[in-house]
């Protein structure tokens, strides 16, 4: 069911005025199971996501889509969204049109868009004074209305209230429930084992550990991963 | 000297046709510049902050550095252009209308630049990740960033205009303040006290405060507006 997908990265690497921020590294996503991008700040969770998304160009490998031209198959949700000044429904319709979807169809797609997360009522408000919750599910709104094959998530709660993540991350299960493959990186356990399959645990821009959530938490591989696992969780 | 401000505010009260004559012209050749400084100016720095080219920060300098040039300097640049042995002699436009908003066009041009400049640039770079993750670049993204912020566009334009409708050199210098032609608020001003027809150039200083005033008053109350409806 899945044209894009796998994306294989191949030799992937990213520097940055003389530092090496992704080393090289080989790694391919399959379509399906939901990937969680652990890892300490500045591993390189949010110059991996972007590298694969096509923001920044590798320094050195590849990123390879199954098919050609997969822009428009993909999406990527920021930690903090950037609206445009104009309503929340024409925020939807903007990146429906920049996706090159026929005008007679923009508004009722971006109307779905807006009732799965639930934010119909505020259609025709401004996009910029909604909240930050509110923003941050109409940027998943605007993800939605395009049916990505693959969907990034780059902290997509880092800023939000218990009651707005918890709406954010029902939001990205119905995501994952339609078909999309949910690549997100977080730094609360909680939401990687609530919404993640599998682990990719980055530590200064190597993949120290891939592993089953199942597996990861209880008794992670890498000695790195079980010092994170171990601070993040100094109770367990 | 009082009595100079109660005549002066009189002639104001009036509208003297002399008066209300020099005050159109004023704005005319004012928001004429401001208009075609814009036209040029805001695609300008818009180009020039998004775009990505050697010598880029050597322009950001010259221009920011232009937005002080001296209005005489200009005057006398357009001048010489304009000036019968000049390159655009022919054209006959020395000493009209046209040569004034040519030469206020030149002064403010570099203002309406340098501001939109900063303001696309800042914006560019809270968009352009947003934009390009939307499959939005190039031309696109710039009106898109331009649109979105055109009420801050607007200061850059007031400034321009402000600027032009204040200066007296440089079209004291290619409009020669010829009377009934080419004579302007600033120069009637400068011309006048100079005769010692103090109520005159008061009036016209009074209007030029007031013009100036609610030019601003209604820009700050379209950007409040603005942003309580947009963010």
């Amino acid at each position: 069911m899945s044209d894009i997908l796998p994306l294989r990265l191949e030799g992937l690497s990213y520097a940055a005025g003389g530092r090496t921020i992704i080393a090289p590294l080989d790694l391919t996503l399959a379509a399906g199971d939901s990937t969680v991008i652990l890892g300490a700040n500045g591993a390189g969770k949010s110059v991996l996501m972007r590298l694969m998304h096509g923001l920044l160009a590798p320094t050195t490998g590849r990123v390879v889509w199954r098919t050609d031209g997969p822009r428009r198959r993909q999406a990527m949700v920021f930690q903090r969204p950037v609206m445009l000044r104009r309503s929340a429904l024409a925020n939807v319709v903007y990146a429906l049109d920049a996706a090159g979807v026929p005008a007679g169809q923009q508004a009722r797609l971006a109307r779905e868009a807006l009732a799965e997360v639930g934010l119909v009522h505020l259609a025709h408000r401004a996009a910029r004074v909604l909240s930050g919750g509110e923003q941050q599910r109409l940027a998943l709104a605007r993800a939605w209305a395009l049916h990505p094959e693959v969907l990034f998530l780059d902290e997509p709660t880092a800023n939000l209230d218990p009651g707005a993540t918890r709406e954010i991350e029902a939001v990205i299960k119905a995501f994952d429930v339609a078909g999309t493959k949910i690549v997100m990186s977080t730094h609360s356990l909680g939401q990687a084992r609530r919404l993640g399959d599998e682990v990719i645990f980055l530590h200064q821009g190597r993949i120290a550990e891939r592993a089953p959530i199942e597996k990861f938490f209880p008794q992670p591989a890498s000695p790195e991963a079980a010092a994170f696992v171990k601070g993040e969780l100094p109770w367990a | 000297m009082q009595e100079a401000i109660l005549s002066g505010l009189a002639l104001v009260a009036t509208i003297d046709q002399r008066l209300w004559e020099i005050v159109a012209l004023s704005l005319a050749v004012s928001l004429s510049a401001a208009a075609l400084a814009s036209l040029l100016g805001l695609p300008l720095g818009a180009a020039i902050a998004v775009g990505r080219f050697p010598g880029r920060q050597a322009v950001i300098v010259v221009l920011n550095a232009l937005m002080g040039l001296p209005p005489v300097v200009v005057g006398l640049f357009v001048y010489l252009l304009l000036s019968r042995a000049g390159p655009l002699g022919e054209l006959g436009l020395l000493f009209t209308p046209p040569a004034m908003v040519i030469a206020q066009t030149v002064l403010v041009l570099p203002i309406i630049a340098a501001l939109a400049r900063q303001a696309v640039e800042d914006a560019w770079r809270e968009y352009e990740e947003q934009l390009r993750s939307l499959g939005v670049d190039g031309l696109r993204g710039a009106v898109t960033v331009l649109w979105d912020i055109r009420y801050s566009l607007l200061t850059a334009v007031l400034a321009g205009l402000g600027r032009a409708s204040a200066e007296v050199g440089a079209v004291m210098i290619v409009g020669g303040n010829i009377d009934g032609v080419t004579r302007v608020m600033t120069t009637t001003i400068a011309l006048e006290t100079s005769k010692g027809d103090l109520p005159l150039a008061l009036g016209l200083g009074i209007v030029l405060i007031v013009i100036v005033l609610a030019l601003n008053a209604g820009a700050h109350l379209i950007k409040e507006a603005a942003q309580r409806r947009h963010g």
